[in-house]
C-alpha cells in the first residue's frame, strides 16, 4: 500500500514541512520519502542569525543596563514630579516591559529581530524543512513565555537557538539539560529565586523553595502527568535544583548573565526521586536526576505520544506511539531514530489529512508559498490576530496541538483575513491555478481546483488556494 | 487633507506593500494635446461586466427576449435612462446619464479586448498588460504608456505630492505597474478583504469539509465573519461606498497643481451570475458616484479630465437558470471627463439575432478597446500611434487609434 510519488511529495511538504514553494513538490517527486529522511539524516537545520541575535550572556548584559537606565529615569521623574507620579515598582527582572519613551525598547528590539530572523531567515532555505517543523516543536514542548517579563521576552529567541535548535536531532537528555539549566527558563519557573531549606542562603527559614520549574519537568517535560511520580519526588527534584541559577549584572558567582551553581542556596544532602537516591555532589546532583528522568520509560511514551500526535493525528493509533516510545528506549533517546521510525510508517503517509495546521504553521505555509517576506511586527500582529503570539502562550504546557484548539469560526475569521491580506500582496505576478497545483500538487481537489478557476479576481483565487481545506489541513 | 497611506492596521500587517508606496518624482507632460494640462484615469471592472445591463440596447428588437426577467425597460418602477434611439442606460447611473446629456461622457459599446476566452484572470491580464495574449505580468500598458510620453519640467524633489502617476488601493493594479515609478494611496479604511470570499468558501466546503463548512456557517451567522453583498460599509474595492472614497481621494490628490496626472483603480464584484439586477444597481451606483466624486473633486481640472472604465470581457447576452449571465465577450466600456466628447455611444452594433451572436452567446465584439484608448492616449496625452502600437499595446498596429473621442 503505496501511494503515488506526486502525492507523496505533497505530503511531506504539508505534514512533516514547512509547505510548498513553487517547484519543491516537483523537486523531491523522484523519492519523497527519502528526501524527508535524508534531511534527518543529514540533520538539516538552519540557525538563525543576525546582528541582534548574539549569545544569552552578552544579551542579559545588555538588558541589565537597559533596566538600570529605565530605572534611573524612572527616579528622576518621581524626583521631579512626587505629587502626581504614582510610585513606581522597582526595575525588576520580571517586573513590566512597559516602554519608555526614550529608551531604545531592548527586551523588543531584541525579540522582533528573533522572528525576522526565523519568518524571513530559516523558514524559507529548507526544501521541506522537517528540522524547522521539529525546531518549533520541541520550543513549544519546552515553552518559555515572553509575557512573563522582559527577561524571557529579550532570552526567549536564545533559549531556542541555544537550548533546543542544537539537540532537535540529537539526543533528547542533552536538549533537557540544555533547556533546565538556560536563565531563559530559569526566569521563566522561577527556579532562580528557589532556595534550599536547609542552605546558607535561606536566612534561617526565611527564603525557601520554589517547586515550579521541578513540577513543570516531571509534568510537562519528561515523564508526562501521569508519569507516576507524587508530590513528594517533585519537592525532592526541587530540592536537586536549589542553587540553579544566573549570575546578576554584579557577577558574584561568575560571568555575569551565565548559568550559574550557587552552592549556599543549594539544599544539602542527599534527594531520594522515583526511589533512587542521589548524593549530593553539587550540580551534578541535578544532572544525574535529569539523565534518569530522560530515559524514563514514561518520558520515552510521553515523547513517543507528542509527536505522533503533532504530525499524525490527535488520537495517535497506539501501535505508533509503541513504537516510537521503543525507538527511543533502544537508541536511549536518539531523537533522529525516533523521527526515522515516525516516517518510516505507514500511518504517517495516510492520504487523509486530519490535523488542522497551527496558525503558526499557516503562516510559514502562507509566507513559504507567497514568497511574501513582511516585517517582524507585521508577522506577529498575525500570529496574535490568528492566536498563537510566537513564544507566548499562556502557560508553560505550550500552545494546544489538537484540531480542536484551533477549529474555531474566529480562527477562522482570522485566518480568512490573514489569508486576503497575503493574497492581496500577490496578485498579478502569479497565475492562482499554476500556484495551487505548484503548492498542493496531488493534494488539490477538483472542488478548489474549479473554486479557483471561477475565482472573480487573482487575489481572490489565491485566497481560495490559501483557505481551501487540503491547504489549512495537513 | 486627510489623505493616510492605507489603513495602519492593514498596511502594517504585511510590509511588502511598502514598495507599492513609494513616492516617486515623475515629470509632468509637458506638450499634451492642445496645450493643455491633462488628467486620465482608468477603473479597471473585474470580473466582467455586463454591458447589456449597464447599457442595454433597449431599441433592439432581440433584447427582450434575451433577457427576459432581468431586461430593463423604459417604463415601470425603475425606468432606464435614455442616451439615443437605441441605448439606455441603467437607473442607476443618474450622474453618467447627467455628463452624457451635458457632452462630457460617452460610450463605447460592443468593444472587447484581444482576448476571446473566458477566464477571469487570463482575460484581465490582456486587459491590464496590453499584450493580446495572457501570461504578461511585469507591466501593464498605461505604465508603459507614461515611458512613451514627452516629459515636462520636473517637480522639485520633497514636494508634498508629486506629478506621474498614481495607484488606488491596498495594491496597485497591473495596468499600472512597470518600470515607471508609482505613488500608492488607499483610504484608510479600505480592506482587501473581499465580501463575496467567505461565500465561495462556502460552496468550496460544503462540497469539501464538514468541520470548515460549519465553522464558517456559524462565523457568518455571528457575524464574525462579514459575507456577501449586504455587509454595511465594508469600504472596499467592491464596494459602493469604498468606490467612491477611492475615486475621490485619487481626485483630490490630482486636482492639486504638483499632484498625479494619471491614476489607476480597480473596482471588483462584477462577475454576476446571479440575481443580476440588483448586484450590478449597487456597483453601477458605486461607479456612478466615482465618476461624479471625479467631476466634483478634480474642479477646474475635470475639463482636461478622460476617465475610462474597461472590464476584462462581457456576458452571455441570454439570461442564465440564476437571474444572471455568464462569461461572454462583447460589452460597454465609459468615458466621463470634461475633455470627452461626449453625447455619444460608439457602437458597431453587431446585433442579438442567434445568427449575430458570437459562438450563439454571447455579443460580438466589434470595436478593439485598445483602438479606444489609443485615441485617448493620442488626443489627450500626446502619445505616438507608432509607440503606442510597439510598446504600449504590443501588436496592436491594426487597431488604429480611434479618432472623435476628445474635444
Amino acid at each position: 500500500m503505496t501511494n503515488p510519488a506526486g502525492l507523496d511529495a505533497a505530503l511531506a511538504l504539508s505534514r512533516f514541512g514547512l509547505g510548498a514553494r513553487e517547484g519543491s513538490i516537483a523537486l523531491i517527486s523522484q523519492n519523497p520519502r527519502g528526501a524527508l529522511k535524508d534531511e534527518v539524516t543529514g540533520r538539516v537545520l538552519l540557525t538563525p542569525v543576525g546582528p541582534e541575535l548574539r549569545q544569552t550572556s552578552d544579551l542579559l548584559v545588555e538588558l541589565f543596563a537597559f533596566l538600570k537606565e529605565r530605572k534611573a529615569q524612572r527616579d528622576r521623574q518621581a524626583a521631579v514630579a512626587p505629587a502626581t507620579s504614582p510610585a513606581q515598582p522597582p526595575a525588576m527582572l520580571l517586573g513590566s516591559t512597559q516602554q519608555n519613551p526614550s529608551l531604545p525598547n531592548s527586551p523588543q528590539r531584541v525579540f522582533l529581530a528573533e522572528v525576522d530572523a526565523r519568518f524571513n531567515g530559516t523558514i524559507r532555505e529548507p526544501v521541506i524543512g522537517i528540522g524547522e517543523r521539529l525546531a518549533m516543536f520541541w520550543a513549544n514542548h519546552f515553552a518559555v513565555a515572553v509575557g512573563k517579563g522582559p527577561g524571557v521576552r529579550i532570552l526567549a529567541g536564545a533559549f531556542e537557538r541555544e537550548a533546543i535548535r542544537p539537540h532537535v536531532f540529537g539526543r533528547f537528555e542533552d536538549m533537557l539539560l540544555a533547556v533546565e539549566t538556560h536563565p531563559a527558563m530559569l526566569f521563566f519557573l522561577d527556579n532562580q529565586q528557589s532556595v534550599g531549606p536547609e542552605s546558607k542562603a535561606s536566612g534561617h527559614g526565611k527564603r525557601g523553595l520554589n517547586e515550579n520549574l521541578a513540577r513543570e519537568i516531571m509534568e510537562l517535560h519528561t515523564l508526562g502527568v501521569d508519569g507516576g511520580y507524587t508530590q513528594r519526588d517533585v519537592t525532592s527534584l526541587s530540592r536537586i535544583i536549589t542553587g540553579w541559577t544566573v549570575v546578576g549584572a554584579e557577577g558574584r558567582l561568575g560571568a555575569p548573565g551565565t548559568f550559574a551553581f550557587n552552592r549556599a542556596a543549594h539544599e544539602p544532602g542527599p534527594q531520594t526521586l522515583l526511589g533512587i537516591s542521589y548524593p549530593d555532589d553539587g550540580v551534578g546532583q541535578g544532572r544525574a536526576a535529569l539523565r534518569d528522568l530522560a530515559h524514563h520509560p514514561a518520558t520515552a511514551r510521553h515523547i513517543a505520544f507528542k509527536l505522533a500526535r503533532h504530525f499524525i493525528s490527535d488520537a495517535p493509533p497506539s501501535d505508533l506511539v509503541a513504537s516510537l516510545a521503543t525507538t527511543y528506549t533502544k537508541t536511549r533517546g536518539d531523537l533522529s531514530a525516533v523521527y526515522q521510525t515516525l516516517i518510516g510508517t505507514e500511518t504517517a503517509w495516510s492520504p487523509t489529512l486530519v490535523k488542522i495546521r497551527s496558525p503558526l504553521e499557516y503562516l510559514v505555509a502562507l509566507l513559504r508559498g507567497s514568497g511574501e517576506r513582511p516585517k517582524p511586527s507585521a508577522i506577529m500582529a498575525a500570529l496574535n490576530a490568528m492566536g498563537q503570539p510566537l513564544w507566548n502562550p499562556s502557560g508553560p504546557n505550550g500552545f494546544a496541538d489538537t484540531v480542536d484548539a484551533w477549529a474555531s469560526s474566529e480562527g477562522l475569521a482570522t485566518r480568512i483575513d490573514v489569508a486576503s491580506l497575503v493574497a492581496n500582496q500577490t496578485p498579478g505576478r502569479t497565475d492562482p491555478r499554476r500556484f495551487a497545483t505548484e503548492t498542493l500538487g496531488s493534494l488539490l481537489s477538483p472542488d478548489t481546483q474549479d473554486a479557483i478557476s471561477r475565482a472573480e479576481t487573482k487575489a481572490q483565487a489565491v485566497s481560495i488556494a490559501f483557505l481551501s481545506p487540503e491547504f489549512q489541513r495537513r | 487633507m486627510t489623505y493616510r497611506l492605507a489603513s495602519p492596521s492593514r498596511r502594517g500587517l504585511l510590509g511588502g506593500a511598502g514598495a507599492l508606496f513609494a513616492w516617486n518624482f515623475m515629470p509632468r507632460f509637458a506638450h499634451a494635446a492642445g496645450g493643455r494640462d491633462p488628467r486620465f484615469v482608468v477603473i479597471i471592472l473585474r470580473g466582467a461586466l455586463d454591458g447589456l445591463t449597464a447599457v442595454p440596447p433597449i431599441g433592439d428588437p432581440s433584447y427582450r427576449e434575451l433577457r427576459q426577467s432581468i431586461a430593463l425597460t423604459m417604463d415601470g418602477p425603475h425606468p432606464a435612462l435614455k442616451l439615443d434611439g437605441l441605448f439606455a442606460l441603467d437607473p442607476s447611473m443618474p450622474n453618467f446619464a447627467r455628463l452624457y446629456h451635458a457632452n462630457q461622457a460617452a460610450v463605447v459599446h460592443a468593444c472587447a479586448t484581444a482576448y476571446r476566452d473566458r477566464s477571469h484572470f487570463d482575460g484581465q491580464d490582456v486587459l491590464e498588460s496590453g499584450y493580446p495574449v495572457p501570461g504578461h505580468v511585469e507591466s501593464g500598458w498605461l505604465n508603459r504608456l507614461l515611458l512613451t510620453l514627452p516629459k515636462g519640467e520636473k517637480v522639485p524633489t520633497g514636494a508634498a505630492t508629486s506629478s506621474g502617476a498614481l495607484a488606488v488601493g491596498a495594491n496597485a493594479p497591473l495596468v499600472i505597474r512597470g518600470k515607471a515609478a508609482v505613488l500608492g494611496w488607499a483610504p484608510a479604511t479600505l480592506k482587501p478583504a473581499d465580501g463575496e470570499l467567505p461565500q465561495r468558501l462556502l460552496d468550496l466546503y460544503a462540497h469539501t469539509d464538514p468541520l470548515f463548512s460549519r465553522l464558517l456557517t456559524e462565523g457568518i451567522a455571528t457575524g464574525k465573519i462579514a459575507s456577501g453583498m449586504d455587509v454595511k460599509a465594508r469600504g472596499g474595492p467592491g464596494d459602493p461606498n469604498g468606490m467612491e472614497q477611492m475615486a475621490t481621494g485619487a481626485a483630490r490628490l490630482m486636482a492639486q497643481p504638483d499632484g498625479p496626472r494619471i491614476a489607476a483603480l480597480a473596482f471588483d464584484g462584477w462577475d454576476t451570475h446571479a440575481q443580476e439586477l440588483g448586484r450590478l444597481s449597487r456597483l453601477l451606483t458605486g461607479l456612478d458616484n466615482s465618476f461624479a466624486a471625479f467631476e466634483r473633486e478634480l474642479g477646474p481640472a475635470w475639463k482636461d479630465t478622460v476617465i475610462i472604465a474597461v472590464t476584462e470581457f462581457g456576458r452571455t447576452a441570454r439570461i442564465n437558470g440564476t437571474q444572471g449571465t455568464d462569461h461572454g465577450t462583447g460589452t460597454a466600456m465609459f468615458l466621463a471627463g470634461g475633455a470627452v466628447r461626449g453625447g455619444q455611444v460608439i457602437a458597431d452594433w453587431p446585433g442579438l439575432k442567434q445568427a449575430q451572436l458570437r459562438d450563439g452567446r454571447d455579443l460580438a465584439a466589434t470595436t478593439d478597446m485598445r483602438a479606444v484608448i489609443k485615441g485617448v492616449a493620442v488626443d489627450l496625452l500626446g502619445g505616438s500611434p507608432a509607440l503606442l502600437g510597439r510598446d504600449v499595446f504590443p501588436g496592436s498596429e491594426a487597431a488604429a487609434p480611434m479618432k472623435g473621442l476628445i474635444v
